[in-house]
């Protein structure tokens, strides 16, 4: 049975579809493709416990609908998506697959629902989404519990610790994957594959070669198990890379974050509401230039490109109830020198930045809601907005390192899922679905919930065409 | 207090307070949600606003083996029990909150045993074993005044102690006496508790025995609630019936007494039945092992006691109704001393923090 973690499966025999992953965009297609008849293997390198890929530290999806309903709050259309899109990319994206899968989303929760997923409705924390995007009751863990259950309902044959490390393709076919399932090397065939195995960001070796030593202090947001081994064997065996590889979606999160799979709770909102400085106790950037959500995404960056990869943020008392509670408690002191202290940054420097700062304050009435009038004069460089004095003891600090949640580079797919070859002609039965692809449409920055949006919709397509594959496939012999 | 459980709780629900995914499931997130940090008055408050559905642990990202090692429902689960020991009334007997399945289990026994003992002590051997029809039948085994003087004053007794528990938990928890006066939040919670709001979960219902969502435990604990609230009613009614109207017990079986009282004994049995049944097949990992005696004894208890109920009404114009009315009487017997030190606490406590959840939440909507 499949539910029992040590069944093993019959690998003398040919599956109709193999996927390679265990998060949103693989069950997804598994599930479309068992749903359309085939027989399903999949597998997913973690062990059960920690199934999902970074799925399961998501929360919400971007779908679109023509009217509100039961958990969102109101219609959202092709042309404002798309717009949304465009904004946040700048253009990186390929506009063809964005559109479609944009359409392809349309009323995508009915389709959920129906595969167990459970949307929460429109609470205090997610009202600034509720229209755009649905929350699923419980977050991404819920979510990937319900598609295992749908999945092994269905008759998904579903391998845990099972980790593919090459694929055998013949004349750009594919034949087998080799995969190691806790210790043992063994081979699995099957008519189509589908690949849905997720980013590289957990792999810090190949962050090393596109960041340099810096990734070394790096700390991966999500999954450790994301190591990008297929998007690898396919570059290697000639598929088309898109996106670039030296971007990755970079925020600052808590520097005493765990090494990986630390989540949604080491983010840190309190950036506006205070300065932030380097390990030499000099600040770096203007805190305030925008609303944090429009801005937190460059940060991860720009700690990234301090000595160290390390940043502090300093706020007073006036401060400390203005942002959302994060999961280490700040470190606190009674003045400036002691928080140095305790941060082990030079005193006297980190007095003089703070003085500096307190005399170029120019203070106008003080809204965390509005782009208000506080700011610096003749600073340099200058904080915009929310700039008052710290001059209220107790002082806070936050320490800064750059969390990165997922990478750019991708495999080109085509409107079918199938990944491009060099040539620019589509492996017929190799497809992709997931973040190993979705760089062909966010090639830049970052939209909530739209990641699981491409995993949900290619994943989809995916099942579906690599059946249809097998089906023609089968028809012609 | 252990001091231990505050802590492991207050660390839990500070990561919890940081990522909100599990806000949709239950009252604990919203409430927690109107706070930054919190004191034990706080943490009291959650652990007996939690019902335990599970929902949040199988659904968390941090959940063991994750080094965050988070696990709402048990840390809730251990602070709501020392709770129990804290707010309970008299301090003195506190301890038994200690093992108290095998408290609950020779309080029990030994009731039986007094009942009984009793009865053949003072009615004599041709009584206990004899075969009695008509009204005052029951009487004849044993005396009216030996069944209504030891139960109303036990009866006074739990429910001084209840109100005195309440009492406790309310000021500990950080409510003002007026607030207790809310009409408003008081109709909210009797909506809570008669629908079992918190565990349908997202429609599904709450992930027990094991990870799949279910509403069978809400079904059982249903028939246990309202079977309870049948069997009272039917004692009520027989009270009045004896009292008011002269009309002695047993009555036919198309009585009122009779008749609620065999629905409420079989909504027993099998709320209490299948409860036990759930918790001999649940997973143990988001459970607090030192809860497990408490409720399993509880929960045996109200079975023996709704079992023999039945039993009584059976077999009532035989020669074993003597021997299995002292028995029926002493498992009430054993139920009602445990009252104030046993699981049956959750339901006023569960209530208070109902109310006082409704409160905060009206006032954050109000003032919003």
């Amino acid at each position: 049975m499949a539910s029992d973690i040590r069944w093993t499966p019959d690998l003398s025999r040919v599956f109709d579809v193999l996927v390679v992953g265990g998060g949103n965009a693989a069950l997804c297609a598994a599930m479309t493709a068992r749903e359309a008849g085939a027989t399903v293997l999949l597998l997913e390198s973690s062990p059960r416990e920690f199934r999902g890929g970074n799925s399961r530290h998501t929360r919400n999806l971007r779908y679109l609908h023509d009217s509100g309903n039961r958990h969102l709050t109101g219609p959202y259309l092709e042309e404002e998506f798309m717009k949304d899109l465009l904004l946040v990319t700048k253009g990186q994206t390929n506009e063809d697959l964005a559109r479609h899968t944009i359409r392809e989303s349309r009323n995508v929760g009915l389709w959920m629902e129906r595969h167990g997923c459970r949307f929460q409705p429109a609470m205090r924390g997610t009202l600034h989404l509720a229209r755009t995007n649905a929350f699923f009751l419980g977050g991404g863990k819920a979510l990937m519990n319900a598609y295992y259950a749908s999945a092994e309902r269905l008759g998904v044959n579903i391998l845990y610790d099972a980790t593919a490390e090459d694929l055998a393709l013949r004349d750009g076919l594919f034949v087998s994957a080799a995969f190691d399932h806790r210790g043992g090397r063994r081979t699995a065939r099957a008519r189509a594959v589908v690949l849905a195995s997720g980013g590289y960001q957990g792999n810090l070796e190949w962050l090393k070669e596109s960041w340099g030593p810096p990734a070394e202090n790096f700390i991966i947001r999500g999954t450790p198990y994301d190591k990008g081994r297929m998007l690898r064997v396919m570059l290697d065996q000639g598929a088309q890379p898109i996106g670039d590889p030296r971007q990755g979606h970079a925020v600052a999160i808590d520097a005493r974050a765990p090494k990986f799979d630390g989540g949604i709770v080491t983010r840190l909102d309190c950036v506006p509401f205070g300065i932030v400085v380097n390990r030499d106790a000099e600040r770096f950037y203007d805190e305030g230039e925008e609303f944090w959500p429009k801005r937190y995404a460059i940060w991860g960056r720009l700690v990234a490109q301090q000595p160290d990869q390390i940043a502090y943020c300093l706020i007073d008392s006036k401060s400390i109830d203005l942002f959302m509670p994060s999961v280490f408690p700040p470190i606190e002191a009674g003045s400036i020198r002691d928080l140095a202290g305790r941060l082990k940054l030079d005193p006297a420097v980190l007095e003089e930045t703070v003085r500096t700062f307190n005399a170029a304050v120019r203070e106008g009435p003080f809204d965390p809601a509005a782009l208000d009038g506080c700011r610096t004069e003749g600073l340099a460089p200058c904080k915009s907005h929310w700039a008052r004095p710290l001059d209220a003891p107790p002082f806070y600090a936050y320490p800064l390192r750059p969390g990165i949640t997922f990478t750019y580079l991708s495999l080109t797919v085509n409107r079918r899922a199938q990944v491009i070859l060099q040539d620019g002609a589509p492996a017929a039965n190799v497809f992709a679905a997931g973040e190993i692809m979705s760089g062909n449409i966010l090639g830049q920055g970052y939209m909530a919930g739209f990641g699981m949006t491409i995993g949900t919709v290619f994943g989809r397509i995916a099942g579906k065409e690599s059946v249809r594959y097998v089906v023609e496939r089968l028809k012609r012999s | 207090m252990s001091s231990s459980v505050l802590k492991e709780a207050d660390r839990v629900m500070t990561i919890c307070n940081a990522c909100r995914y599990c806000e949709g499931f239950c009252a604990v997130f919203p409430a927690m949600e109107l706070r930054r940090t919190f004191t034990g008055a706080d943490l009291k408050y959650f652990a007996n606003l939690c019902h335990n559905c599970r929902g949040c642990y199988y659904a968390c990202q941090y959940a063991p083996p994750h080094e965050f090692d988070l696990n709402v429902p048990k840390a809730l689960g251990e602070l709501r029990l020392a709770t129990y020991t804290e707010f309970s009334w008299p301090r003195t007997l506190k301890g038994l909150f200690q093992n108290n399945g095998l408290v609950a289990a020779l309080l029990a026994a030994l009731s039986v045993a007094v009942v009984m003992l009793l009865t053949l002590l003072f009615q004599g051997h041709a009584a206990f074993f004899g075969t009695h029809t008509g009204a005052g039948a029951f009487y004849r085994v044993v005396p009216y005044a030996a069944i209504l003087l030891p139960f109303t004053a036990l009866g006074v007794f739990i429910l001084v102690s209840l109100w005195k528990g309440v009492a406790n938990l309310w000021r500990e928890t950080g409510g003002k006496p007026l607030e207790w006066r809310d009409l408003r939040a008081h109709r909210q919670a009797v909506w809570d508790v008669l629908r079992l709001r918190y565990l349908e979960g997202g429609g599904d219902g709450c992930n027990y025995p094991d990870e799949r969502f279910s509403l069978t435990r809400r079904y059982f604990h249903h028939a246990i609630f309202y079977g309870f609230m049948l069997c009272l009613a039917s004692t009520t009614i027989a009270f009045f019936y004896d009292h008011f109207l002269n009309r002695a017990a047993p009555y036919p079986f198309w009585s009122w007494p009779v008749v609620l009282g065999t629905v409420g004994g079989l909504a027993l049995l099998a709320g209490t039945g299948g409860m036990l049944y759930l918790k001999k097949h649940m997973d143990r990992a988001p459970a607090s092992p030192e809860g497990f005696g408490m409720d399993i004894a509880f929960t045996a208890l109200l079975l023996l006691t709704s079992l023999t109920g039945l039993l009584v009404l059976v077999f009532r114009e035989t020669a074993a109704m003597g021997t299995l009315l002292t028995v029926h009487l002493g498992f009430v017997l054993g139920l009602f001393l445990t009252m104030p030190y046993g699981k049956f606490i959750h339901a006023v406590y569960r209530y208070a923090a109902l109310v006082r959840n409704a409160l905060e939440q009206q006032r954050s909507r109000d003032s919003q």
